[in-house]
């Protein structure tokens, strides 16, 4: 242990132990069960195989013959759909909120940022059941309606298991990831520049357009990525608020898993979802791009 | 009267815990077309308030500010015909020199083809024509500060608002920009209105002064009248360095304070005519280069500083005599 390259290597054991264990690992796994066989009980055996792929685009008909079947890719495509709607909903809050904060005299700034991390103090789990009370038939809104006369005594609107639910419990999940990284760059912002927009005959509005959301990219792209990937793959809030038949990437791989016991075709869906997210990246990336917004 | 900027009896109040701050205290002043006005005095006199006032990034709290005969003080920044170079230049850093530049001609919709020959001609006013595509952050502090005033100029504002625009860069650019700026307000004909508290930088450019102090304006002057006649002790100690001593000191029958300035006292052998001269003991000597500073105290007590250009054979300890002539002597209120 004297020889300083022995040295590095024992101080970076740490580190390459918990990138292996906590980072690779699990990848390793999942890509290898991925080219496996399925035991019956769950689980994988030998041999190797193609087969999980295949089965994200075709199905084994009783005659033995693999048809095409598109239901796995709706729930990728839906899974896409909805967290970029969610992406861009969050934005769409998340910047004026992010805005209020970052504008308000320094004091006062830290209690709001209290508010908006407090819901991290307790389980997202709690978080979800809670809209649940809220949207389902005998729940805030519906009762509070018919309390109000709006709604009959029989009737209510469904509002739990739809698109809506999961969409908002997806935008009420993710909002603070897009708070947090466009309040602190716009906290850290050099607000001079926008008084020097306001002297060179901008209005407010093409303030915000040229200077400081461009100002802002940096903060907005870190922001979508956040809320993005892990709306993806969402599990609780498809699981909760969608019903049992709702189905989203995180909830498909789930039943995988879980119900059809078909691990390996659970981690061709994982790693369809990893290759799912990269592409939505790739494509925000260039959309959100930089150049073209400004 | 319908020429130039007036200002109206203005003020700008801040609240406060322990009652309220006056920035600006009812201040009026009048600033015609064309001239190089400079507002000094220390920190915290008000002087950039009242600049912000002018540019619409302040609000009045009361008072107008009447603009070629329209009163300007209600419309926001973006609606007045001002533009500010400001102290930490504030250029766009996402945009290029050229963008920053075009930024304020393309907000008021100019077409195309004007914008892009403005950049050429103001790139050239500030002598950087080779520097449009680079982006600020690649610029030089000296740069920065001509795109800010080309970003600025290139929209012929009816005034230009400097706030303490030389502050950041160092000895030699500044002296260099001074003589800049004073050839773009001649070759402009712009207004300038030019915040400091540097008072070599207000008395080398200025066509007039205000001395501000207190949010209030203590003296408005020529450079000449401001540094030898200043109007009261807060002008005359801030503007350079000035010496008060009671007039007995100075064997005068008055009561109260007299001043001098350091470089109108020289170093006298015997008695001389038509001068008035006091008796004293020769303390230090500071060497600054183009001049030696001697520290003298007078058979009265009180120290004062003389300035000499040439050094003067003496040394501390040395009996000497200061003679004065009786013009210079500054005599104004507390």
């Amino acid at each position: 242990m004297s020889s300083p390259a022995g040295k590095r290597a024992w101080l970076l054991s740490p580190f390459m132990f918990l990138m292996g264990v906590f980072f690779m690992l699990p990848l390793v796994l999942i890509v290898g069960y991925s080219f496996m066989t399925p035991q019956e009980t769950g689980g994988v055996m030998m041999p190797l195989t193609f087969e999980a792929y295949t089965k994200i685009f075709y199905e084994t008909d009783f005659d033995g013959k693999k048809v095409f079947d598109p239901s796995f890719l709706l729930v990728c495509w839906r899974s896409v759909k909805l967290a970029a709607l969610c992406t861009f909903l969050c934005l769409l809050a998340g910047f004026p909120m992010a805005y209020y904060m970052a504008t308000r005299p320094p004091a006062q700034r830290n209690f709001w940022m209290m508010l908006v991390t407090i819901p991290f103090w307790t389980n997202l789990l709690i978080r979800t059941y809670a809209w649940i009370l809220i949207l389902r038939d005998g729940g805030l809104i519906n009762n509070g309606l018919r309390g109000l006369g709006v709604l009959a005594e029989d009737q209510s609107i469904s509002l739990l298991y739809t698109d809506f639910s999961v969409g908002l419990g997806l935008l009420y999940s993710y909002l603070p990831f897009m708070v947090l990284p466009i309040y602190s760059n716009l906290e850290r912002m050099d607000w001079k520049l926008v008084e020097a927009s306001a002297d060179l005959y901008a209005n407010r509005w093409q303030t915000l357009r040229r200077v400081t959301i461009p100002l802002c990219m940096p903060g907005i792209i870190a922001g979508s990525i956040l809320v993005f990937i892990p709306c993806i793959g969402s599990y609780l809030a498809p699981q909760m608020l969608g019903g049992a038949t709702y189905m989203m990437l995180g909830t498909k791989i789930e039943s995988l898993f879980g119900a059809a016991k078909d691990w390996p075709f659970g981690s061709a869906a994982s790693v369809a979802l990893m290759a799912t997210v990269m592409i939505g990246l790739m494509i925000m990336s260039r959309r959100g791009g930089l150049k073209e917004l400004v | 009267m319908s020429q130039g900027l007036s200002i109206r009896q203005v003020s700008k109040i801040y609240p406060h815990p322990s009652g309220e701050v006056r920035a600006v205290d009812n201040v009026s002043l009048d600033i015609k077309s064309n001239e190089f006005f400079t507002l000094l005095g220390p920190s915290g006199c008000g002087k950039t308030t009242l600049l912000r006032m002018i540019a619409g990034l302040d609000i009045p709290t009361s008072g107008s500010i009447i603009l070629d005969g329209k009163d300007i003080a209600p419309l926001p920044a973006y609606e007045r015909p001002v533009n500010t170079v400001f102290q930490s230049y504030a250029l766009f850093p996402h945009m290029t020199v050229a963008e920053n530049i075009a930024f304020g001609m393309k907000m008021r919709g100019r077409p195309r083809e004007e914008i892009e020959k403005s950049i050429t001609t103001s790139l050239a006013l500030v002598r950087l024509d080779d520097k449009a595509e680079r982006k600020p952050s690649q610029l030089s502090g000296g740069q920065q500060q001509r795109v800010a005033l080309a970003r600025a100029l290139v929209n012929q504002p009816k005034i230009l608002l400097l706030d303490e625009s030389l502050s950041a860069l160092d000895y030699k650019l500044r002296k260099e920009m001074q003589i800049e700026l004073k050839r773009l307000q001649r070759d402009t004909g712009i207004t300038f209105i030019f915040v400091t508290h540097d008072q070599d930088e207000a008395l080398s450019m200025s066509d007039r002064i205000a001395v501000m102090e207190k949010g209030k304006i203590s003296q408005l002057d020529g450079p000449q009248e401001i540094y030898h006649q200043p109007s009261n002790r807060f002008v005359a100690s801030f503007i350079g360095i000035c010496n008060f001593v009671k007039a007995t000191s100075l064997g005068l029958s008055e009561s109260g304070d007299i001043g001098f300035r350091p470089e109108d006292a020289v170093f006298a052998q015997g008695v001389p005519k038509g001068k008035i001269y006091a008796g004293g003991t020769l303390n230090h000597i500071t060497y600054r280069g183009s001049v030696t500073h001697y520290l003298v105290q007078l058979d009265g007590g009180e120290v004062v500083t003389v300035a000499e250009d040439d050094p003067i054979n003496l040394k501390a300890g040395d009996r000497v005599t200061l003679a004065l002539p009786p013009e210079r002597l500054i005599r104004c209120a507390a």
